[in-house]
């Protein structure tokens, strides 16, 4: 994308041209960036930057990312034997619930959107900061607020009603911290909600003069669909859970069988949240990967216009398949004939995407840096796990494999080896941009491999563990079950060393890695086309679009054998 | 064949291999798929890999004929395959007409099941070979589901209704089965197994053992309910005749008609001024609390024997039971008259 | 670029209202407004969900809901709605005269508007304790000794649609309740811009906050449009 500022085009960038005087490979001072302009914790903690907002976010999710991670290291490790022989089933159940609530809401909703989105959507669309820059730190508070409440039921015990809260057992049965965890659900939800606000009304209103939509990178097309879901979903399960709560402490009984309740509407509407979120964690995702593979490819996405579509035709199908969860709930033949119908439509976007990113390497000029593995890496699961949907799709096969491994493994090749190869891949992607440094190579490599391997022998033998029938969230199993699942808790052990090394080589690099200059990857897009780090205005004059994105060249300037 | 190392679960039903081969179609499916996927970008990546810096690729915008080929083939094959599946799924659900009733009631954390000839047992089912059987289950706390891999079967049972299920064994031995839906602290642990027999083996077990079946012990719960009292078999009493009802169109006192099924008697036992027979007062009161979820089982099974002579005289006593699920094909104009007590929207 | 100098600001004077990163007061305005209507999106779906439980056992249970519904006070039911309407009249008066610069009047007319949402909130205060006092809040001591149902008969206890009526309550705290707090949060937002419109802050060039606090206002009494007949007029619809 090229820019220009007050009609004169603005070759810069271009191949070709001699490399502008004030952008040298190494700095020796650096210039006024968001990093320091100024220092002390309230410069941080008050800070509007959305910028700033970003690393803030980085700084929470990584911690629960931890902490969700050990949960299931704990229960991979349990699972190594068929007995119960390392924790109690009251722990191992606390233990599976809270590694979802703590990876679905509190790190996979917010990861891609609230780190890399809010980092980057400012500055692609060409605006000094989201539209709302306050409530965008107030939206991180929310989730810190929200996240408190929740840390708060598992230190004083846990709550072990599984991520799903499914009523009649998280009403009336379960004796854990059920409400003080959905509240803390309830309030993050609205951190969700007013960050999707912020990109809606960005994206709509702060487009630097001639950034058409259709020239809009794919990130933020992934991000605007991301926003609606954000929008319309979220409130959805706020009411939901905040009904459960109610039913719980109010005994507001609109759930309970008791009083002629129904049990399967909550699950309804539990699900017309929970499955669009399955996109809200994905697509930004998707997202990402378009970037990647453009950027390390040198060459414009294949497809534009497709993906971009594809990308909102994504957002409003996955509105309409919630009923596919409930195949074995009771819900009406019919009922089912239509959600899995509609599921089945979904792979036509998904399997769009796979395709134009595969074709976009053809004939590029492919790198084989960290971020491309990611891609790669993500394209390959990715593709596993929209294929294993299928199954679970169809209504025939899914009675069977309903409720077993083979969900478990599905959704986690969707979240594991999509949401987070492709937040991995962004963050490799734009480490340079939000810190100014580089990161070491080579580690960063040795790290992509490592999880790619450790997440494949890790899942793919829950597809056959489910297959055979294991049922998922099982404390105790039969024995011949056990070798698949040695397999998996082997694969843990690596993924978790992968997931180790970018927290270290990152922590290394904001202080001993080498300079980064403002376009590292030689790649398109307006945020490589400001300093590394950014100032705290990002663009120091306001930048006018007057290219398509991902314009690396025409035919005549192409110079590759 | 994989003693050490499962790959496969037993096929021991007559859906079994309906559902293996749709599987089987789509490992091969997601096989070839995959395959193609990653053999496209390994030979991309490594055949334009960067070879030097500074080079710039010719630029490709797309190509729309590309993008209708890998729109409509998936598209095909995504119809193809929900077709299929329906067609699996949908004959899977229609119970054939005299399969052999069980009841089952899901209770953390344990499976009991009733035979119709009164064979109680916990955490296990006896079934013969070659015979379709039809479970009609329901819980009696929270939602648990019944899961028989070998059979690929699998339905929730739900507080406050009825759900069925039905299979046809179609090998002897003994399979796991499995609590699917999470229960609480011990889901992991009401699991039992099935236990496939010859029929003649069967038949030997079922006539060890047996106290009355549920219809016997629905007759004693009548009387000593008294619902006796107003349910008179001479139409004088305060409350309709039940002899020859079950299975019959009912005109309510609202106008409506509704067919006395499973769910409606069940209904009308825990809730009685819910459905009012048409000509009769809401005067009966309610047994909720007081007639457990089995109970209520063993009435609905009495009533159900209580069959006119002459009439219905093909269907053996407690066979019929609770129609399909509600919607399903095989019971059309079940939906719409009937209002059973909670429904999914 | 880095190496142009730096661009003068847009054009025009420069409001102090004028946040550094909009360009003009306009694309503020219109981001605030978006903003708004977004948010408001997202408040019917919140609304949604409840609303969807009602839906669905009004549908199952009508008797039940009737009879609970014949026990709400439609007179009061029908003087807050005028008060809420009267409400959303001077919010909109108190828009209009920020929009003309009418410092006075505006304070006024904001000051009228709190009045009146606070006379809502009062009469709602004797509607739940009639119902405290009635035992017909959900949970143990639920009682509906004081419900009739469509012949004026009392409902049995354990009855069927006894144990319904509870969720009709549920459904009738739940909602009102949501709404409610949505008026709680209104009140003080709206004490603030009448502070704010009373040093000055607001005149024709910059009045969004009034005005996308009077769209927050006016969302709230839609639902309260739509809640008073689900609620408290099911026994009356034919």
């Amino acid at each position: 994308m090229s820019t220009h500022t007050g009609g004169v085009p603005e070759p810069y960038g271009r191949p070709g041209a001699p490399p502008p005087p004030e952008r040298p490979a190494t700095v020796a001072r650096e210039r006024v960036n968001y990093l320091n302009v100024s220092y002390g914790v309230r410069s941080w903690l008050l800070t509007t930057d959305h910028k700033r907002i970003a690393l803030l976010y980085l700084g929470a999710i990584t911690v629960m990312f931890a902490i969700g991670g050990i949960f299931a290291t704990l229960i991979r490790l349990e699972l190594i034997t068929p007995q119960g022989d390392m924790v109690q089933s009251e722990t191992y159940n606390k233990l599976f619930t809270m590694h979802g609530v703590v990876m679905v809401f509190f790190f996979l909703i917010p990861s891609i959107p609230a780190v890399l989105g809010n980092f980057l959507i400012p500055i692609m669309v060409g605006a000094r900061d989201l539209a709302f820059p306050r409530i965008n730190l107030l939206s991180w508070y929310v989730y810190m607020v929200g996240a408190a409440f929740t840390m708060y039921a598992m230190i004083t015990g846990g709550v072990d009603t599984g991520w799903t809260f499914y009523v009649p057992y998280s009403t009336h049965y379960s004796n854990t911290h059920v409400i003080a965890t959905g509240l803390g659900i309830f309030i993050t939800g609205f951190s969700s909600i007013l960050t999707g606000l912020n990109f809606i009304v960005t994206i709509h209103k702060m487009r630097a003069p001639g950034l058409t939509w259709w020239r809009l990178p794919l990130f933020v097309w992934a991000h605007y669909a991301t926003s609606l879901i954000m929008i319309l979903g979220t409130p959805v399960i706020a009411v939901t859970v905040l009904m459960v709560a109610l039913e719980r402490g109010l005994h507001l009984g609109i759930f309970d069988p008791a009083l002629g309740g129904d049990p399967v509407l909550f699950q309804h509407l539990f699900w017309f949240y929970s499955h669009p979120a399955v996109y809200i964690m994905i697509l930004p995702a998707m997202g990402v990967v378009s970037e990647l593979v453009q950027g390390m490819s040198r060459k414009k996405v294949f497809g534009y216009s497709f993906i971009a579509v594809s990308s909102l035709a994504i957002a409003m199908l996955g509105f309409l398949v919630w009923g596919h969860h409930m195949f074995v709930a009771g819900q009406s033949v019919y009922a089912g004939l239509v959600f899995s119908g509609i599921s089945y439509l979904v792979a036509i976007p998904s399997a769009i995407k796979v395709f134009n990113w595969t074709a976009t390497l053809y004939k590029g000029s492919v790198s084989l840096d960290t971020p491309m593995l990611y891609a790669v890496g993500f394209i390959g699961l990715f593709t596993i796990g929209g294929l294993t949907g299928l199954f679970l799709a169809a209504l025939g096969l899914d009675v069977h494999v309903h409720d077993t491994y083979f969900v478990v493994a599905h959704f986690h090749y969707i979240m594991v080896g999509g949401a987070i190869m492709g937040y991995l891949g962004g963050l490799h992607y734009w480490w340079p941009k939000i810190s100014g440094r580089l990161y070491p190579e080579m580690w960063g490599r040795v790290a992509a491999i490592t999880i790619f391997m450790g997440f494949n022998l890790t899942f793919f033998p829950q597809f056959i563990l489910g297959y055979l029938g294991m049922p998922r969230r099982y404390h105790y199993y039969p024995e011949e079950f056990q070798i698949l699942h040695v397999m998996s808790s082997a694969g843990a052990s690596i993924l978790a060393v992968g997931y180790l090394l970018p927290l270290v080589y990152f922590t290394w690099s904001m202080r001993y890695g080498p300079r980064a200059g403002a376009n590292p990857w030689d790649a398109r897009g307006l945020e490589w086309e400001i300093d590394s780090p950014p100032p705290t205005e990002n663009f120091r004059v306001q930048p006018v679009v007057t290219d398509r994105t991902y314009e690396y060249g025409s035919e005549e300037e192409a110079r590759i054998v | 064949m994989f003693s050490g190392f499962p790959l496969f679960p037993t096929q021991a039903s007559t859906v079994a291999p309906r559902v293996d081969a749709l599987y089987f179609f789509l490992v091969a499916l997601s096989t070839f798929f995959s395959l193609l996927i990653a053999a496209t970008l390994v030979v991309f990546v490594v055949r334009y890999r960067r070879q030097r810096a500074g080079e710039l690729p010719r630029p490709i915008h797309g190509s729309l004929a590309l993008e209708l080929t890998w729109s409509v083939i998936p598209l095909i094959i995504a119809l193809g395959t929900f077709v299929w599946s329906a067609d699996v799924f949908v004959s899977s659900r229609r119970v054939p007409p005299g399969a052999m009733p069980v009841n089952v009631v899901g209770k953390r954390w344990m499976w009991k099941t009733q035979h119709m000839t009164g064979q109680r047992e916990i955490n296990e089912l006896h079934v013969p070979i070659g015979v379709p059987v039809k479970l009609t289950m329901t819980s009696e706390d929270v939602i648990h589901s019944f899961f028989i891999p070998a059979f690929r079967t699998k339905q929730d049972a739900i507080p406050g209704r009825y759900t069925t299920v039905w299979f046809q064994a179609t090998q002897t031995g003994t399979f796991h089965l499995f609590c699917a839906e999470y229960c609480g602290t011990k889901h992991s642990q009401m699991i039992g197994w099935i236990h496939v027999m010859e029929p003649a083996a069967f038949q030997t077990w079922l006539a060890g053992g047996a106290t009355g079946s549920p219809a016997q012990e629905g007759e004693k719960l009548f009387q000593s309910l008294a619902c006796i009292t107003c349910h008179r078999a001479d139409s004088q009493g305060r409350g309709p005749r039940l002899e020859g009802l079950f299975g019959k169109t009912v005109h309510l006192a609202s106008g409506e008609t509704i067919v006395a099924d499973a769910d409606y008697v069940r209904e009308s036992i825990l809730n009685p001024t819910a459905k009012v027979v048409e000509g009769y007062q809401p005067i009966m009161p309610t047994f909720q609390g007081l007639v457990s979820e089995e109970g209520v089982m063993q009435l609905i099974a009495y009533i159900q024997s209580l069959q006119t002579p002459g009439a219905e005289a093909a269907a053996p006593p407690g066979a019929g039971g609770v129609k399909l699920q509600q919607g399903a094909p095989a019971a059309p104009g079940k939906e719409g008259a009937a209002r059973p007590a909670p429904r999914t929207p | 670029m880095s190496s142009l100098s730096e661009a003068a600001p847009a054009a025009g004077a420069h409001h102090p209202a004028l946040r550094h990163h909009f360009d003009s007061l306009a694309t503020q305005k219109e981001s605030s407004l978006l903003g708004m209507w977004v948010f408001i999106a997202q408040e019917i779906l919140f609304f949604g969900g409840m609303l969807t439980c009602y839906a669905v056992y009004r549908n199952v249970y009508y008797d039940a809901f009737a009879a609970g519904s014949h026990h709400l006070d439609v007179p009061l039911g029908t003087v807050n709605t005028a008060v809420l309407i009267c409400s959303s009249l001077t919010m909109a008066l108190g828009v209009h005269a920020a929009a003309l610069g009418k410092r006075k009047a505006t304070v006024l007319f904001l000051l009228l508007t709190i009045l009146l949402g606070s006379v809502f909130l009062g009469i709602k205060v004797v509607e739940y304790a009639d119902k405290f006092h009635h035992h017909l809040v959900p949970g143990p001591t639920y009682s509906v000794e004081s419900l009739r149902d469509a012949k004026g008969q009392p409902l049995l206890e354990d009855s069927d649609i006894a144990r319904h009526s509870e969720i009709f309550f549920a459904l009738y705290f739940g909602l009102t309740g949501l709404h409610a707090l949505h008026m709680i949060i209104g009140i003080p937002i709206i004490a603030f811009m009448a502070w704010s419109a009373w040093r000055g802050r607001f005149g024709p060039a910059y009045y969004t906050p009034v005005e996308i606090t009077g769209l927050y206002w006016h969302f709230v009494d839609i639902v309260w449009i739509f809640l008073f007949p689900l609620l408290y007029l099911i026994p009356h619809h034919g």
